[in-house]
């Protein structure tokens, strides 16, 4: 082996060095939260669609995403019920209420999920043994997962079995609770019985529903059912597969809203804040060591030589800065999550993305740094 | 003997166009093996510019330049970088690598070469020995007096056996006392190695140790003089 020129470079500075990791590190997690946001934004806007159970899925044409619903005919929904290989149909009613936490009374907007409480189309936690309660007038199942700002509603239900508010003008009871997470469009969630929905929000048509759920036999191809479907339907609903009905609400965060921008434009500055600080450590190196660097051309090294010292000096400070950097975000992952209730999750395809862009930022910031090299010419330090 | 170097009608031009300016003019001079040579002028009269071009640092233009019996006139980069592997150079700056030891220093100048990393590191120590460092082998530049540096210098320059070694001012930064050390600890080595020394200095004190000095003064090499 020889001797390992980058490495003695970087570490004889040892506080040059410390600043420079510091500086990585901290665009590395610039990056990492400004992802995790992103990411947990789109992951939030689908937990619901991911826990219905169905296989396929009517919409209006006029929605554009679980917060901008347009309602549609149920009539739509029987009509798919005729068709080889559909099991069984349920409809989803969508709205916001306005709930007043129990303790300070203040309001604060809440989804309602309404569903026919005989059906199975939710799977979350507590949901199974606790939706007969939603048959009882006004009685309602609460989201343990929503934010504070609703009220120490799990805990005052563990500790009194029942907790009562107001909600949309009418006296709603919590008589239990599941658990599926804010989103960005909502901050907690109700389960409710379609009646009870119906009460809550006065003004709604039992016939004209948000989302059309089909579940399909066990036998039937998905696929064939689905276009047999869109087939029989006219176009006044859309029609989805599951996957699709995913990636129709997440396509609306991405592309319809400012969020996916904001976000990357977040992320870039932190690979232009990294790219700057690797940069500076990297051209005060060789603008401090030219006299050496000519030296060594004129004892015989090649240019190649200094090159790749300086492009290993890169590697170094990228893969020892991204170290730390990954480390405290994954601890403010935790912290985030624990404090905004949002899925933000360190997942492999983010922590090789911000790897590939640390190494891609420091081998930027060597390749303009090199340019000093060039100054290192020998015949000048004669 | 052999001839380690062979300049013919060498003419050297800074600048292009009307700016063009002849900094040398026709240079006829050869070296022999293991010979010690001493080149004196006033400030700005060539001798660095002829120096950088013996040790393939600068490209020649017109006339013959054999260094090693390769011609440097329109040598490739590729050539002239092999070249300067069987060169050692001693600056009147030390020029050391601040981030490594004396040792690590030295062993740069052998990894050019193929040797082991074992040997490689005997070689350096012993080196290092030869110009009395032995105990300062895993020190960083920081910690050596100036003398120390420019020995650590001499050892980079001869550890590799070099068949030439060019000085420009070795002992400028030094005071009396190290100056004269230095130079003769290059003479003691070379003279070992029989390699071709050639100084550039102002120095007068260390004229003794030559065997031949040479002057040069605008651009021209206009006298030679041998030593007794």
């Amino acid at each position: 082996m020889k001797t390992p020129l980058a490495w003695l470079q970087l570490s004889h500075e040892r506080i040059r060095l410390v600043i420079a990791l510091a500086g990585i590190a901290f665009a590395d997690i610039l990056m990492f939260m400004q992802f995790g946001f992103r990411d947990a934004l789109y992951e939030s806007a689908v937990t619901l669609h991911r826990k219905i159970e169905g296989d396929i899925f009517l919409l209006s044409p006029d929605s554009t995403s679980l917060i901008a619903m347009d309602q549609f005919s149920q009539r739509r929904l029987y009509q798919a019920r005729g068709i080889q290989g559909v099991a069984e149909i349920h409809p989803i009613y969508l709205d916001f209420a306005i709930w007043k936490n129990p303790i300070t009374a203040e309001p604060r907007g809440i989804m309602v999920i309404g569903i026919n409480p005989e059906s199975d189309i939710l799977d979350l936690n507590g949901f199974q043994e606790n939706k007969d309660k939603i048959k009882l007038e006004d009685t309602v199942l609460f989201d343990s997962a929503s934010r504070p700002e609703f009220g120490p509603i799990p805990e005052l239900f563990e500790k009194e079995g029942r907790v009562t508010t107001e909600a949309g003008g009418r006296q709603l009871t919590v008589g239990g609770l599941v658990e599926l997470g804010a989103s960005f469009g909502a901050d907690g969630n109700l389960i409710s019985s379609d009646l009870n929905f119906l009460r809550l929000f006065g003004n709604r048509d039992r016939g004209l529903i948000d989302v059309g759920v089909i579940q399909l036999k066990d036998t039937a191809n998905p696929e064939v059912v689905l276009a047999q479907i869109r087939q029989k339907l006219p176009a006044d609903v859309l029609v989805f597969s599951k996957e699709e009905f995913v990636d129709f609400e997440m396509s609306y965060w991405q592309d319809s809203t400012a969020i996916g921008f904001i976000f990357t434009l977040g992320a870039g500055m932190g690979f232009i804040v990294g790219m700057v600080i690797v940069y500076q450590i990297l051209y005060t190196d060789v603008a401090n060591h030219l006299p050496e660097y000519a030296t060594l051309k004129a004892m015989g090294y090649r240019n190649w030589y200094l090159l790749t010292v300086v492009f290993q000096e890169a590697l170094i400070l990228a893969l020892l800065g991204y170290i730390p950097g990954y480390g405290i975000s994954v601890i403010l992952y935790t912290m985030t999550k624990s404090a905004t209730s949002l899925p933000v999750i360190m997942s492999v395809s983010k922590a090789v993305t911000v790897l590939i862009l640390t190494i891609v930022m420091c081998v930027g910031s060597g390749a303009v740094a090199i340019r000093k090299l060039s100054e290192a010419d020998p015949a000048d330090i004669f | 003997m052999t001839t380690i170097i062979n300049i013919k009608n060498l003419d050297f031009f800074f600048g292009q166009g009307a700016l063009r300016k002849q900094t040398l003019f026709d240079i006829n001079l050869s070296l022999e093996g293991g010979e010690v040579t001493i080149m004196k002028g006033p400030s700005g009269s060539g001798k660095t510019t002829l120096l950088t071009l013996m040790g393939g640092l600068r490209s020649p233009q017109t006339g013959s330049l054999r260094v090693l019996d390769r011609e440097l006139v329109g040598a490739s980069q590729s050539q002239v970088v092999k070249i300067r592997r069987n060169i050692g150079y001693i600056f009147q700056a030390h020029n050391l690598l601040k981030s490594l030891t004396a040792r690590q220093n030295v062993q740069m100048s052998l990894e050019l070469h193929d040797f082991t990393q074992r040997e490689a590191k005997k070689r350096s120590i012993e080196m290092l020995e030869a110009v009395g460092l032995g105990d300062r082998v895993d020190y960083y530049p920081e910690a050596l007096s100036g003398g120390q540096k420019q020995r650590v210098a001499i050892a980079r320059a001869l550890v590799s056996h070099p068949k030439m070694v060019l000085a420009d001012e070795p002992t400028a930064a030094l005071d009396s006392k190290s100056g004269r050390d230095v130079v003769e600890l290059m003479q003691g080595l070379a003279q070992e190695q029989g390699c071709t020394i050639l100084i550039v200095t102002h120095d007068n004190r260390i004229l003794d140790v030559a065997d031949r000095i040479i002057h040069l003064e605008d651009g021209r090499l206009s006298q030679e003089t041998l030593t007794v």
